[in-house]
């Protein structure tokens, strides 16, 4: 098991905290929650090992479309990268912006 | 299936399986009623799993919700099968028991609370041993306590079924709802395998383990109130009308006579076909 954290800068204000996915074989969770300032806290717990980078290259992605002021804590069980893409998508149309 | 298979039906219907126990725990609650106790956003996680390096889910696979059942304050807690097969640790256990407790005391002060169960799980989570064995034992008691008040509704929907010391509490329910995907049992086929050998039971027999302990065979044998197809829609209608039925005249668990007698004619030399079991126990004798 490894922690992850990561931060990005942001400048949208979010109203709602949004609560998706499980934590099941490949699949994960995942939380989004408002927060002031312009920094978005990203923190994974991951179940897999040494993927630091494929996580990084999700998340940078995932934040080149979302400017939202919130903290993301991923809570994972082997997903894989498309996957993990879907939930923080979805995570975001539950969010509503 | 049956000679004729409702196909328009089938394809009607909403699978009960496939929701996550926070959408099976909407889908029994009346519209718009639903409210979750302790959700994921207090991070009530198991402290014991990081420790062995097992990823903790924010709500340690435990939903409680209330909310309404035709109007009538009620108290849903269910099991997320897909985090750590549904087991019960300290965690989840206590928020089970704590929330029954809740109801209990609610009873007691003139405020009549329902309360489901959506019992989908392996029983104790090992990696948390006695803590998880000694919430179960709370759930039992609190499911014990508050059925003198107003019925205590189980449901098993599958696809994991109901094992260990949860079938305990599966069996203490005033009433027990299942579908066919469902199973119930104390030791699971897997661990029976596991621990006994594969002349003792092959696990991966599909049709032989749902012929023994599947929701078909439980109902066959009385050992549970309703069988109900995997529709959401119905299973949230099937707990209304178990509701109805009111504290019920006698329990299950107290005919201990039925269930001794029973065991006592199965030949344990043998491995018996469900067939077999249903002619041997076929049904009778039981409190309702």
């Amino acid at each position: 098991m490894e922690t992850l954290r990561y931060e990005y800068p942001v400048s949208k204000p979010v109203k709602r905290r949004v609560h998706v996915g499980v934590v099941g074989s490949g699949d994960l969770e995942v939380l989004i929650e408002p927060v002031d300032g312009d920094t978005a806290q990203v923190v994974i717990n991951t179940s897999v090992d040494g993927f630091g980078r494929v996580w990084k290259t999700v998340v940078d992605r995932f934040f080149t479309r979302f400017d939202g002021r919130v903290a993301i804590e991923i809570n994972d069980f082997g997903a894989t990268p498309g996957v993990v893409l879907l939930r923080l998508e979805q995570a975001v149309e539950e969010l509503g912006q | 299936m049956n000679a004729q298979t409702d196909w328009k039906g089938f394809l009607a219907r909403r699978s009960f399986i496939e929701l996550d126990a926070r959408e099976r725990t909407i889908a029994l609650l009346d519209a718009g009623s639903f409210r979750e106790i302790v959700g994921p956003f207090d991070r009530l996680k198991s402290p014991w799993l990081p420790m062995q390096g097992i990823v903790a889910q924010a709500d340690d696979g435990v939903v409680i919700a209330r909310g309404t059942i035709d109007g009538e304050p009620a108290v849903v807690a269910a099991i997320e099968s897909a985090y750590q097969g549904g087991s019960m640790g300290e965690v989840s256990g206590a928020k089970i028991a704590g929330a029954l407790e809740l109801a209990l005391r609610d009873n007691e002060n003139g405020i009549r609370t329902r309360a489901v169960l959506l019992l989908e799980t392996g029983g104790v989570r090992l990696q948390e041993a006695n803590l998880g064995l000694a919430a179960i034992a709370e759930i039992h008691a609190a499911i014990v306590a508050l059925r003198r008040h107003v019925p205590v509704v189980g449901v098993i929907g599958g696809m994991v079924g109901c094992f260990g010391g949860m079938s305990l509490a599966a069996a203490l329910c005033s009433y027990l709802i299942v579908t066919r995907e469902a199973r119930l049992g104390m030791n699971g086929p897997e661990v029976i395998e596991q621990e006994a050998g594969i002349e003792e039971i092959d696990s991966s027999d599909r049709a032989l383990i749902w012929s023994l302990i599947g929701g078909e065979q439980r109902t066959r044998l009385g050992m549970v109130d309703a069988l109900v197809e995997d529709d959401a829609t119905q299973i949230a209608k099937q707990v209304r009308t178990t509701f109805a039925l009111g504290i019920p005249k006698a329990y299950r668990c107290e005919a201990l006579d039925t269930y001794l007698t029973r065991i006592g004619e199965v030949d344990t030399s043998k491995q018996l076909t469900g067939v077999q079991l249903a002619t041997l126990w076929g049904n009778k004798g039981d409190s309702k």
